[in-house]
């Protein structure tokens, strides 16, 4: 019996593109549903009561919400490219930094973005940043999830394109490589990768997508 | 070669009790090293650097931060007591609710207390409390976990005892039975479970707590 497997989503977000990358990087074949954030679908709202928001992922009409659940799940479901690490300790740590995306840096990041690059939210941001620069510095691999990527990499997709994306669409500098030399080496590795590079919507869509959406009003 | 663990942590923050709640279910021995959270110890800065919170697991000197992270490795490690369920589908929906209780239930909640019982703020925390209420009614069962305790169980353990001291403390009503019947059994059954009777500290420390707010 063939899954039949949804993505309710919007191309605009960093969230809704974790679950593209985790269901790109196994394989799997899916229909993905736009949402519009004006006009949310009757389905959206019938799936995800609680927060009314993408991406929801649909599973043989079950359905699972936010992102890093989604992308969990994938992995649990679908066999093949494994998204966290088999070890009980390392899975732990890249649950650890995946929640610290979460809780801390995107959050800063939309901060950054709405305020234009204002000095404090920036100063923020960069201390949050700060810790992931270090964690590849220390463990001095590829990725995020060692030669290969892994859940924390995913978690860590506004870094490597929304924010380039956004400081161009808004002509402001976050992630500079001098300050960021390996958060930006990592980025342009990430990026490449096929998966991801099936999963990112075209960079013209999103710079255009942020200036409508946080322009300034005149 | 038996297991080291330590738990740095502050006995009367409900994040804290997570942890101890799981290590009680599946009868590992463990150290309780207790923080003062305003002079935090070189070891809790050491092993949590990023956040410098607790509670931190130390597990053979390894770290494990995030109360939530710590008790999906805790399920992992030891076997025995289930605290996620098998089937991946109903593993998410547990995630999800754990999720909805840090991010959404609990500062509602906090919210409503910290303003004394102000309306609109109990207001809001009674439409998030509704959900958890809905999800009770909807399963069914004793516990979130079905006929035994669970992930959310364990992440709501704020709902079970600090809300009823901060009502005690403050004089101030946030889950009325009339209107919340389904979280109030689940309450009493949920702290009059052995492993969770002994992993919650006792209720004349929260309601001293929330006294001193």
């Amino acid at each position: 019996m063939a899954d039949e497997v949804k993505l309710h989503g919007v191309t605009g977000s960093p969230f809704v593109c974790r679950a593209v990358i985790a269901l790109n990087l196994k394989g799997i074949n899916y229909e993905f549903v736009a949402e519009d954030f004006s006009n949310k679908s009757a389905d959206l709202l019938k799936y995800n009561p609680v927060y009314k928001k993408v991406p929801v992922l649909l599973h043989n009409g079950n359905p699972i919400l936010e992102s890093l659940v989604i992308v969990e799940y994938i992995d649990e479901v679908w066999k093949g490219v494994p998204i966290l690490p088999q070890d009980a300790y390392e899975k732990a740590q890249a649950r650890f930094w995946a929640k610290f995306m979460d809780d801390k840096c995107d959050p800063a990041i939309f901060k950054v973005i709405s305020s234009h690059g204002e000095e404090q939210a920036v100063a923020e941001a960069h201390e949050a940043l700060q810790f992931l620069e270090n964690e590849l510095k220390v463990k001095g691999n590829k990725y995020f999830g060692g030669d290969n990527i892994n859940l924390v990499d995913i978690a860590a997709i506004s870094i490597a394109y929304w924010i380039g994306a956004a400081e161009e669409a808004l002509g402001i500098e976050v992630l500079s490589k001098h300050k960021f030399p390996k958060l930006t080496e990592w980025s342009d590795n990430y990026v490449n990768c096929q998966a991801v590079k099936d999963s990112l919507p075209p960079i013209e869509n999103l710079v255009a997508f942020l200036k409508k959406r946080f322009s300034k009003a005149e | 070669m038996s297991d080291i663990v330590k738990l740095y942590a502050f006995r009367g923050s409900p994040y804290s009790c997570r942890p101890e709640i799981a290590l009680k279910l599946k009868g590992v021995k463990y150290e309780f090293i207790q923080e003062d959270l305003k002079n935090k110890s070189a070891d809790l800065i050491k092993y949590n650097p990023v956040n410098k919170k607790v509670p931190v697991l130390v597990h053979n000197g390894n770290p494990i931060s995030e109360s939530v992270v710590i008790l999906e490795y805790i399920d992992e490690v030891w076997k025995g007591v289930p605290i996620l369920p098998q089937d991946a589908y109903e593993k998410a929906q547990a995630r999800f609710w754990a999720r909805f209780v840090d991010d959404k239930c609990i500062p509602a909640v906090f919210k409503a207390m910290v303003s004394r019982g102000e309306e609109q703020a109990v207001a809001e925390a009674h439409v998030q409390m509704q959900f958890l209420e809905n999800e009770l009614k909807a399963k069914g069962k004793k516990f979130f976990g079905g006929d035994n305790v669970g992930l959310v169980d364990i992440c709501a353990s704020y709902m079970a005892l600090w809300v009823g001291a901060a009502e005690e403390a403050l004089g101030i009503k946030l889950m009325p039975k009339d209107k919340f019947p389904k979280l109030i059994e689940w309450s009493d059954n949920y702290i009059n479970c052995p492993a969770v009777k002994d992993g919650l500290p006792p209720r004349e420390t929260v309601v001293g707590i929330y006294k001193t707010l």
